[in-house]
């Protein structure tokens, strides 16, 4: 019999060492998942892991996947130790490009250095109002915000499709669903040259700083981590719940709106009725793999991508069904999620130990 | 039959079907919520349910053993789920996540073989005399069994959670996990049960899109629906008789604004796609606003983890 | 392959632009005998959403039915329209496929920009407008197709209402919607067309919900310009009659069927894959119809009446030969107004923008 014993505290070396363990079992799972596919193994996990990695577009690709998630992810952990469920922040998202992409189609004619800057503000702040309503509806009316944001992301994707349709489309494109491209001054800096690696990789890894700082350094951080668990105890801070609620859909909005922008100013460069491929349901997950910690969060949103990547990888090279690799990617977050149990927790074989103390699984 | 009492019916019969899905997911995920555990992967085990549920039906020719199938792929990966989170104590939310991701792609292998398969689906019931009664005969007396048993579901969960002992214990240890195991209750292994029926639910709602409401398989048809499931329960703020008012409430609006779309409003579809959402959203801030009678029915422990050491 | 060379000018690029160039050139004189020449395919859909990305990978298959060992396909599928369209397409490029087609019109500006950078690969981009030395655009007039069935449907039809379920209002869907009406109203002047947009390409349930819907209405023909073939099941069930799209959906709706258009892009991309083997790929701008194949229908229901198989018959047969043109005036606008006078075609440019609806059509296009 197996049983979980409780440590006494957090083993700092499973920490690290979790990830290692849950991918070794990832790859004998995926062993077995490709052998009974007659997939060859060997390529199989070459496609995965290591193909998207093996050149410098690869890995700038890998940043670009991984930024947006990341951005978002950090601002969702600090929400999340406060028991704050956005779960919108694809709507949030799609809001922050839909408020970018329309001051680039503006300033159309204009091509300033200012018209990027003004783009990211608008982006920010359309993603900070579309997170305003569910916190004014869970403050002033006790909304419950899982309901309120994630409807918000339907209406935010029919909004941006109307939009898309009708008056932000492209005036010479034949009516077709697309805004114009946007000039070079509307257009995120790269970072290396030939790449689409943009400027939002730089901010993205700012922001996890930010968010490193708040939550370890500042009363603020402290009230959202003790709010999570005692919802009373954050006001002794000199913090209310409002105020923590607030304070935490405003800062993923703003974070998301930001992302989004940088989807539209940045690899796409121009308004689509779809900007975003799910990354603020994938930067949910990303979040709890990164253990709700902002360097945690670098870590999962990388390998997040990289399962992107490599499954893109998968279906070129072996001519994989998409299906397989949503098989492969289930497995490897199931066991990246299960693996921290050996952070608090000891395996213990037999039946020995205090009676009442650890659950046999 | 009138020809508007006849029109009047018949988008009846529309939101039903639109409707059904929605409520047996949602029901499903209520009980598995009142037990303190949130599981996110309901899109993902309506799709395992879908797609199983179709391919037994197709291939052995009954109906029955279809849904058998589907109910039992929904609580197969319910147990992933149950394993992982109530067992290792994975993040309930990540892992639902990461279910519905595995879900879709699972389904979406399985079902390779079925594209361009046609199945005639669930027959209707067809009482004689009552199914020819006007009005109320298609109202009440034509539908598939599953639909009936969308209702029947909700009552006995309504009456299970409101008047058995074992539904106390389920909201007991939903509220208070430490208190209940300190009474003596099993904790785990009530939340394994409760998971399982959700996942029991979410498997019968895929049978239904995939046996009666569209009866075809292709990839992903659930189409978000686990998601406003999800979206339902918290609409219903916990009590069964508001789920089902919520699930017809969405359903009824899609059909009503798809009904004014074809009469030629002048208003952009999208602005009317858009109205089962705002509905909801303004609906639940009416509701809502008693605090105390929310509180009372949340389950407070939703979520968290549960080690019986803590 | 093609595209070593081009990665390798990338980083050698203080070396020598001039050898770079001699190592393309000698690359791409013509495809070598042993190696198959390598297609590939990016999808917006899955494979088995029954409609488009269906049909496109029947076209694939017989790509490698005609040819065997001679090529090699590679598809990638459910494609996001937005930044992974271009890692993807790029991807294949540097893979060394020889020959892309890029199916959905989402991936224009992706395809293009990635085609900038290999040059020697060829691109073929479905439903687009831009084109470059390496990038064709191709399409089907699928409007020809909706010329043949509104005509059956106006023939048919007893309530005089069609429903029609629409996915987005681009143009594309739009031009489908009035090619429909027009052909309807031409041999039944009383008919109207009413649209339901379920803003999906395919939702199943929605779909289902939406014919549900119009029949409901008082419609009895239901055609569809969505993916699933949930519309005519629901059709069949109700006992009215319809058309399927993109492909056969008889086996779905053995009553209801009456035809269906099917895309059939399978000798286009034989085709254009034969004149890579052959050295002789231009870049060209396509638009084929039912004279080409293209555009194809399903075999007539056996309850379809004799004079409406003439008639629809009548209509393709003027396609062939020229003789008729689905936006052919007299065209009015909704409001009754004449637009288009008589003896007069619309030209391609206006078709390829459509954005209002004819007389007939009931509801209006947002702007």
């Amino acid at each position: 019999m197996i049983r979980l014993e409780a440590r006494a505290e957090p083993s700092k070396l499973m920490g690290f060492a979790a990830p290692v363990i849950a991918l070794l079992v990832t790859l004998f799972a995926g062993l077995i998942l490709f052998a009974l596919l007659g997939v060859p193994v060997g390529k199989a996990f070459y496609a995965f892991f290591i193909e998207p990695l093996s050149s410098t577009y690869g890995l700038s690709e890998l940043g670009v996947k991984a930024a947006p998630l990341i951005m978002i992810a950090v601002a969702l952990s600090i929400g999340y130790r406060a028991n704050v469920w956005n779960i919108g922040a694809e709507g949030q998202l799609i809001l922050g490009g839909i408020c970018g992409g329309a001051v680039a189609l503006y300033f159309y004619e204009v091509e300033k250095w200012y018209v990027l800057p003004l783009m990211t503000l608008a982006g920010i702040l359309g993603g900070m109002f579309w997170a305003a309503i569910p916190a004014l509806l869970r403050t002033r009316f006790n909304a419950n915000e899982i309901l309120t944001s994630l409807m918000l992301t339907y209406i935010a994707a029919l909004l941006l499709s109307l939009l898309v349709h009708g008056p932000l489309r492209d005036p010479d494109g034949f009516n077709f669903p697309e805004s114009r491209l946007f000039h070079a001054a509307a257009t995120l800096p790269i970072i290396f040259e030939g790449t689409r690696l943009h400027i939002g990789a730089l901010v993205a890894l700012l922001l996890v700083v930010v968010g490193w700082v708040l939550l370890s350094r500042t009363l603020l951080g402290f009230a959202l981590k003790v709010n999570g668990q005692a919802p009373r105890a954050g006001a002794y801070a000199g913090f209310t719940q409002n105020r923590l609620i607030w304070f935490s859909l405003l800062f993923c909005g703003a974070a998301a709106g930001c992302a989004g922008l940088f989807e539209v100013a940045g690899p796409i460069g121009q308004l689509l009725p779809n900007i975003s491929p799910g990354y603020g349901f994938t930067a949910i997950i990303v979040a709890f793999l990164g253990r709700l910690h902002p360097v945690g969060v670098v870590f999962a949103g990388l390998v997040m991508a990289l399962s992107y990547l490599g499954g893109e990888s998968a279906q070129i090279s072996l001519n994989l069904p998409v299906a397989v690799t949503g098989v492969f990617q289930g497995m490897l977050l199931f066991f990246l999620l299960a693996a921290d149990v050996l952070i608090n927790y000891r395996v213990v074989w037999g039946r020995r130990g205090t009676a009442g103390r650890g659950a046999s699984l | 039959m009138s020809p508007e009492s006849n029109m009047f019916v018949m988008i009846a019969l529309t939101i039903i079907s639109a409707a059904t899905p929605l409520v047996y997911a949602a029901i499903g995920e209520l009980v598995v919520e009142k037990s303190g555990v949130l599981n996110l992967g309901v899109e993902g085990m309506m799709l395992a349910g879908a797609v199983s549920g179709f391919a037994v039906a197709h291939v052995s020719g009954s109906a029955m053993l279809g849904v058998l199938a589907g109910v039992f792929a929904g609580m197969l990966l319910a147990l992933i789920f149950a394993f992982l989170t109530l067992g290792l104590r994975a993040s309930q939310v990540a892992t639902g996540l990461a279910l519905t991701i595995f879900g879709i792609g699972l389904s979406a292998l399985m079902g390779q073989a079925l594209i361009g398969i046609a199945y005639e689906g669930i027959p209707s019931l067809n009482i004689p005399y009552l199914s020819d009664i006007p009005v109320l005969g298609p109202l009440l007396f034509q539908h598939d069994l599953l639909v009936y048993g969308s209702f029947a579901l909700v009552i006995a969960v309504s009456y299970f959670l409101k008047y058995t002992r074992a539904g106390l214990i389920v909201r007991a240890i939903g509220d208070s996990p430490e208190a209940a195991h300190a009474l003596g209750y099993p904790v785990l292994r009530v939340r394994y049960l409760a998971t399982l029926f959700g996942g029991a639910c979410a498997g019968l709602s895929g049978c239904y899109l995939s046996m009666a409401y569209a009866p075809m398989w292709v990839e992903s048809m659930s189409a978000g629906r686990g998601w406003i499931a999800l979206a339902l329960v918290v609409f219903a703020t916990w009590q069964p008789g508001r789920l089902l008012f919520g699930a017809y409430l969405f359903g009824g609006i899609t059909i009503l604004q798809l009904h004014a779309q074809a009469i030629g409003i002048n208003v952009p579809s999208q602005l009317m796609s858009m109205l089962p959402y705002v509905a909801t959203i303004i609906v639940l801030v009416l509701i809502s606003r008693d605090r105390g009678r929310i509180r009372k029915n949340a389950p407070a422990s939703i979520g968290q983890a549960f080690h019986p050491t803590k | 392959m093609f595209a070593l060379p081009i990665l390798k000018t990338a980083r050698l690029k203080k070396v020598s632009l001039a050898f770079a160039a001699v190592l393309l050139s000698l690359s791409s004189v013509s495809v070598n005998a042993a190696d198959p020449v390598k297609v590939g395919f990016v999808y917006v859909g899955p494979v088995g959403d029954h409609g488009w990305t269906y049909r496109h990978d029947i076209g694939r298959q017989a790509l490698e039915a005609k040819f065997g060992d001679k090529v090699k396909t590679t598809f990638v599928e459910s494609v996001p329209e937005g930044a992974d369209a271009e890692r993807v397409i790029r991807k294949l490029a540097s893979d060394g496929h020889d020959l892309i087609f890029t199916t959905s019109f989402g991936y224009m500006n992706p395809t293009n920009k990635v085609a900038k950078q290999f040059p020697n690969v060829k691109f073929e981009h479905a439903t687009g407008y831009k084109r470059a030395d390496n990038v064709s655009t191709y399409s089907a007039r699928f409007y020809e197709g909706r010329a043949v069935i509104g005509t059956m449907a106006g023939m048919m039809t007893k309530s005089n209402i069609a429903g029609y379920i629409a996915s987005f209002p681009i143009p594309e869907v739009v031009r489908g919607i009035n090619a429909f009406t027009i052909a309807m109203r031409k041999v039944n002047p009383d008919a109207e067309v009413r649209v339901v947009w379920v803003n999906s390409w395919y939702d199943p349930g929605k779909e289902s919900d939406a014919a549900k819907t119009l029949i409901d209405q008082g419609a009895d023909i239901i055609t569809q310009h969505t993916d699933s073939p949930a519309p005519l099941q629901a059709a069949q069930e109700r006992g009215v009659v319809g058309f399927g799209q993109a492909s056969d959906v008889a086996a779905f709706a053995p009553d209801a069927q009456l035809t269906a258009i099917i895309d059939d892009w399978n000798q286009y991309y034989i085709d254009r894959t034969q004149a890579v083997i052959d050295g002789t790929w231009e870049s060209q701008d396509v638009w084929h119809g039912i004279d080409s194949g293209m555009v194809g229908f399903a075999d007539y229901n056996a309850s379809v009446p004799d004079d409406v198989k003439a008639a629809a018959d009548v209509i393709k047969e003027g396609i062939i030969d020229g003789s008729f043109h689905p936006f052919q005036g007299p065209i009015n606008n909704q409001a009754g107004e004449e637009i288009l006078a008589e003896g007069e075609v619309l030209d391609d440019g206006v078709l390829l923008g459509m954005d209002y609806y004819v007389e007939g059509v009931q509801g209006s296009l947002p702007k």
